[in-house]
């Protein structure tokens, strides 16, 4: 899966968990302040993603991950692609 | 002694089987036809229970966006959405929010939430489970979700007390306008209980009609041949506020909360007291505190599930408080099935529609009432009332009773 390929499932899932437009979604978005998550909401979205992706992404993991395009290099790095 | 603050309702919504705006509920109870069908909430293929009376065509996001939506069970969207139909109905409060609340009855609560996780839990472990389980689950979540947007900060209170929530909702919503505490309480019930293991425990316990050959027949209260209860679903709420606020600011006054009656059998956990005893009494309690006589009652709309049992004690209990025959009595759930912690609320307001009226609507599919039952019920076409108040009975399991004496709007 390429980078694009991996981005448009992301925003598919954000786009469903969020309940935000899809333009609102790009690599720079923050989940919090641009996007309107709360903490649940990002378990939510985790779960999803684990499910779409079939990865495990252990809460230890999530440090750090305040944008879109972090979620994305996080779940790039999972399926082995390479990341900027 | 100063007289008692009168309670009025100044708004009403309603998200039920027989409509999600008052004109078409009223004109579906007008007519006295049977809201129940296959049902379309999940796939009965290999359910014993394939019919109910479920709320078609509901979009809860008008009322509660994208994202909320998802995180409401769908008893929270019904009764939030009622919420707000009553609330647009009153139209601005003119009052502070502090002194604004919220009484919200279920019976349940989230009950397609807890199947579906359950279930979830069950297949992929407790890592699938979601972390909205709670506050979709919970019971208060409509009472919570109505606060947020409303904005009311006042008294927030949900009540449980099964079949007989909504109408208990309203009563204490009007007491606590009657002792001064608020100014307007948005009050009622919600219910989303058409689910593959509450239809089953309903079915085991012998509570629900086995007409399965035709549904549209099934509930027929007080009728000869009745064999149980149509499962519903659904929400209504009312707004409450004091007569001389409503005045005040130039509300449209739908009827007057005269009275309330609440007592339990302390009988049985599912069966009625032997010959309604405490339907009897509640029904005399509320009489009581609307300071009216059985007399003056021009219709009775009935719990009437169309149980063998319940039919039965709420007609000896009728038939004790006011004699042999000698009121209007209606079976609002011939047309909507049972709709649990909001049947209270949706008969009330059917009640207030019927007075605003003057027509009390027929019992759907009662053909012949059971002889062992001395009432007058009315069947086949609407039937014109006088001008005066009526009586809404609502008993649940547990042996949870109350009665709400309604009246018309006060005279100017």
């Amino acid at each position: 899966m390429d980078r694009n390929d991996a981005f448009e499932q992301l925003r598919d899932a954000t786009v469903t968990v969020l309940g935000v437009d899809r333009d609102a979604v790009t690599e720079n978005s923050r989940f919090f302040a641009d996007l309107d998550a709360d903490s649940l909401d990002l378990v939510e979205l985790v779960m999803a993603l684990e499910e779409r992706f079939d990865v495990a992404i252990p809460e230890e993991e999530l440090d750090g991950i305040n944008t879109v395009g972090n979620a994305l290099d996080l779940l790039l790095g999972k399926l082995g692609a390479p990341t900027p | 002694m100063s007289a008692r603050t009168r309670v009025v309702i100044t708004g009403m919504g309603v998200k039920t089987p027989a409509g999600t705006d008052l004109d078409t509920f009223w004109e579906t109870l007008a007519a006295g036809k049977s809201t129940a069908g296959p049902i379309e909430g999940f796939d009965t293929s290999e359910h014993p229970v394939k019919f109910a009376c479920e709320v078609r065509g509901f979009d809860p996001e008008p009322y509660l966006g994208t994202k909320e939506a998802r995180r409401a069970d769908r008893v929270a969207q019904l009764g939030v959405a009622a919420a707000a139909d009553a609330l647009a109905d009153a139209g601005e409060l003119e009052t502070d929010p502090a002194r604004c609340a919220v009484v919200a009855g279920t019976g349940v609560g989230g009950l397609q939430t807890l199947e579906g996780q359950e279930r979830i839990y069950l297949e992929k472990g407790a890592e699938r489970v979601s972390p909205f389980f709670v506050p979709m689950m919970m019971p208060n979540a409509t009472g919570a979700l109505v606060a947020m947007r409303s904005g009311f900060t006042g008294p927030n209170l949900t009540v449980t007390t099964a079949c007989a929530a909504g109408a208990h909702a309203i009563g204490e919503g009007t007491r606590m306008v009657r002792d001064g505490s608020v100014d307007a309480v948005v009050a009622g019930g919600a219910e989303a209980a058409v689910t593959p293991i509450a239809l089953a425990a309903f079915w085991r316990m012998g509570a629900l009609s086995g007409r399965v050959d035709d549904p549209p027949r099934a509930a027929r209260p007080f009728d000869a041949d009745r064999d149980g209860f149509v499962m519903g679903e659904g929400a209504a709420f009312v707004v409450l506020e004091t007569l001389e606020h409503a005045r005040d600011r130039g509300a449209r006054i739908w009827g007057e909360v005269l009275g309330y009656g609440r007592n339990c059998d302390a009988f049985h956990i599912t069966a009625p007291s032997p010959s309604g005893a405490g339907a009897t009494t509640c029904m005399v309690s509320a009489l009581e505190d609307a300071g009216t006589s059985a007399a003056d009652i021009t219709h009775v709309n009935t719990h009437g599930t169309s149980t063998p049992l319940n039919d039965e004690a709420e007609a000896a209990a009728i038939t004790k408080v006011f004699g042999e025959g000698s009121v209007p009595v209606t079976g609002t759930k011939g047309v909507t099935g049972h709709l649990v912690g909001a049947a209270g609320a949706a008969e009330a307001v059917a009640s207030l529609l019927s007075l605003h009226h003057g027509l009390v609507p027929p019992t759907a599919n009662h053909e012949r009432t059971d002889p062992a039952l001395a009432i007058d019920v009315v069947a086949g076409e609407p039937r014109s009332i006088a001008s005066g108040p009526a009586l809404s009975n609502s008993f649940g399991f547990g042996g949870h009773n109350a009665s709400l004496v309604l009246g018309q709007a006060p005279a100017a």
